[in-house]
């Protein structure tokens, strides 16, 4: 039956019987699909590469108009004046996203703590949703919350119009607690097992094991949560315009109005021409700088964890 | 070093040790699910006691009721009474906190903390009040002593608890246990995950330890349970689904040579299990 084997010899086509070969419309299929996939790739990261290549086009001329030392330490942002130094902005969108890290930050640790090492299954199935779903509320609502019901009780405890850096600190903590949540619960719940058993086997109480045991056994993670929430903070738009008064001045009190890198360049953008168009741009290389910034730590951070477990 | 010779510790002579734990006709149910029946025993101080029987019958469950572990799962139910020194640990008001320090636990996985050697084993003596330094450097060192690892980690005090192999951190675990003083070592398969040097350094601190601690091992090696134990315990399942029962409790070296119950027999003679 078996012919000899002829090492020089290829079989000849065809004469297998067991072995069918590829059809044309399969390999047709297999190659589109995967130059598709390779297109939406090269799609996300062109788009990405794009916005920053035009907008650092646009806003590479401050150098020279209104000139680099002018635009970055310049304390005043007047278009009427032609001055466009970014400190008021800069610092007014370090005062808000710092206040809301401090409002948020400890409500969305709880939370996570809560979900993570304390609730039952049921409650825990009602409470994750409803976080979730914080996310998933548009800016503009916030925002209209915040003006609505927040900026009152800010109004009467500051004895201002509630305008400013308070309100809008404690609209964003709320934008924020998801973000913060569920990655800290993410990473309690990364945690091996056998830790959290070993702390209660030790004789430790909930409470010690969690912030002797979990808490540091998860920090990287949780400052990962947080740096991510930061960066939450740092870009939202709507709900600080709605709020923060838009006042393009340095931190004067909690409600006094201030305006943020964001906010100025969504309220300027619509008329500004010229310089002022340009500094607008710069303001953006300037956030898209910070937010790289933000997730070259992230990145960081995420390595580091990797090699240590 | 005071290993006991494996013949003499053979020996039928009967124990003297006062039972520290007593266990009499504990039922438990994890849910629906009836997982012990029955089970009336009584672990005398100072000896070691091993637990054996077949995977699935029970005899961690069993280990976990002893410093009620079980209570950190939803679900669970307990009927029976067991006591530690005459009280009852699961009577009203006794704090599972205080028993577990007590008596402390062993994993099959080593499960040392993500933090330093130092602070692995100071860690329980911290949780109870210990702040001064010298008093803490001296009850670490003493107690990796015990724990029989003192010598490959006295000079990397300060490096993470995780970056030492298996059996230095299963040996690191027993550590920090025994720097809270327990009385009682429950140790659940400590041994099935590490290798055989460190197999061989954990058992000979179950030799020195049990002068001073009680221990109790659960283990699917029938071997280790004949070389360490002086009393062995073995637990069955009968059919799957069922609630699993004590069939036989008695001196190691009867239980290994002459078994009452056929069932025993089978088991330690591997015709099933």
């Amino acid at each position: 039956m078996a012919e000899p084997l002829e090492p020089k010899r290829a079989p000849e086509a065809g004469a297998s019987r067991t072995l069918k070969m590829m059809s044309r419309a399969t390999y047709i299929q297999e190659a589109l699909l995967k130059n598709l996939f390779l297109t939406c790739a090269i799609a996300a990261v062109a788009g990405v590469a794009l916005i920053f290549f035009f907008v650092g086009f646009r806003g590479w001329p401050v150098i020279e108009d209104p000139g680099l030392a002018a635009f970055l330490f310049g304390s005043e942002w007047s278009s009427t004046l032609g001055k466009f130094g970014i400190g008021p902005l800069v610092t007014g969108t370090l005062v808000v996203t710092i206040g809301a890290l401090v409002f948020g930050a400890p409500l969305a640790i709880g939370t996570a703590i809560f979900l993570s090492e304390i609730a039952t299954p049921t409650v825990r199935g009602i409470v994750r949703p409803a976080v979730e779903l914080l996310a998933g509320v548009p800016s503009v609502v916030f925002g209209f919350f915040g003006l609505v019901i927040v900026r009152p009780f800010v109004a009467e405890l500051t004895g201002s119009m509630g305008f400013g850096p308070l309100t809008a600190s404690l609209i964003l903590a709320v934008m924020i607690v998801p973000t913060i949540a569920t990655l800290t619960e993410d990473a309690l719940r990364s945690v091996p097992p056998g830790i959290r058993e070993a702390s209660y086997a030790m004789g430790a109480t909930t409470w010690q094991t969690i912030y002797k045991v979990l808490v540091p056994a998860a920090k990287i993670g949780i400052f990962d949560a947080i740096i991510l929430g930061m960066g939450r903070a740092i870009g939202e738009t709507m709900a600080v315009v709605m709020v923060a008064g838009n006042a393009p001045q340095f931190f004067e009190g909690l409600g006094a109005p201030i305006a943020t890198i964001t906010s100025q360049i969504v309220i300027d953008m619509s008329y500004a021409s010229g310089t002022h168009r340009t500094a607008l741009f710069g303001l953006a290389i300037i956030l898209f700088i910070i937010s790289m910034g933000l997730v070259a730590i992230v990145r960081a951070l995420s390595r580091l964890n990797a090699k240590r477990s | 070093m005071n290993p006991s010779p494996p013949v003499s510790h053979l020996s039928t002579e009967p124990l003297t040790g006062n039972p520290r734990f007593s266990v009499r006709g504990l039922e438990f149910f994890y849910g629906d699910f009836h997982a012990l029946t029955g089970i009336t025993i009584d672990v005398r101080e100072n000896s070691v006691t091993a637990f054996i029987g077949p995977s699935g019958c029970g005899k961690s469950t069993f280990l976990r009721c002893l410093n009620r572990m079980n209570d950190l799962i939803p679900g669970t139910r307990l009927e029976g009474t067991i006591t530690l020194d005459g009280a009852d640990i699961y009577g009203s008001g006794v704090d599972p906190v205080d028993l577990r320090r007590r008596v402390g636990m062993i994993f099959q996985q080593p499960n040392p903390f993500p933090m330093s050697i130092y602070d692995n084993v100071a860690f329980g003596p911290r949780l109870h009040g210990v702040t001064k330094k010298a008093e803490l450097d001296e009850i670490v060192e003493k107690a990796l002593v015990r724990a029989n690892v003192w010598k490959e980690v006295k000079d990397i005090m300060g490096r993470g608890g995780l970056t030492l192999s298996g059996g230095q951190q299963q040996r690191l675990c027993i550590a920090r246990v025994l720097a809270v003083q327990p009385d009682v070592l429950l140790m659940d398969e400590p041994c099935s995950a590490i290798d055989p040097t460190s197999v061989q350094k954990v058992e000979d601190l179950m030799a020195e330890l049990k002068n001073s601690v009680t221990i109790i091992i659960v283990t699917h090696n029938m071997q280790q349970a004949a070389r360490v134990s002086d009393e062995t315990a073995f637990f069955l399942q009968e059919k799957q689904g069922e609630a699993a029962e004590l069939i036989e409790f008695g001196r190691t070296a009867e239980i290994f040579t002459s078994p009452r119950d056929r069932r025993t027999e089978d088991y330690i003679t591997g015709r099933f299990g």
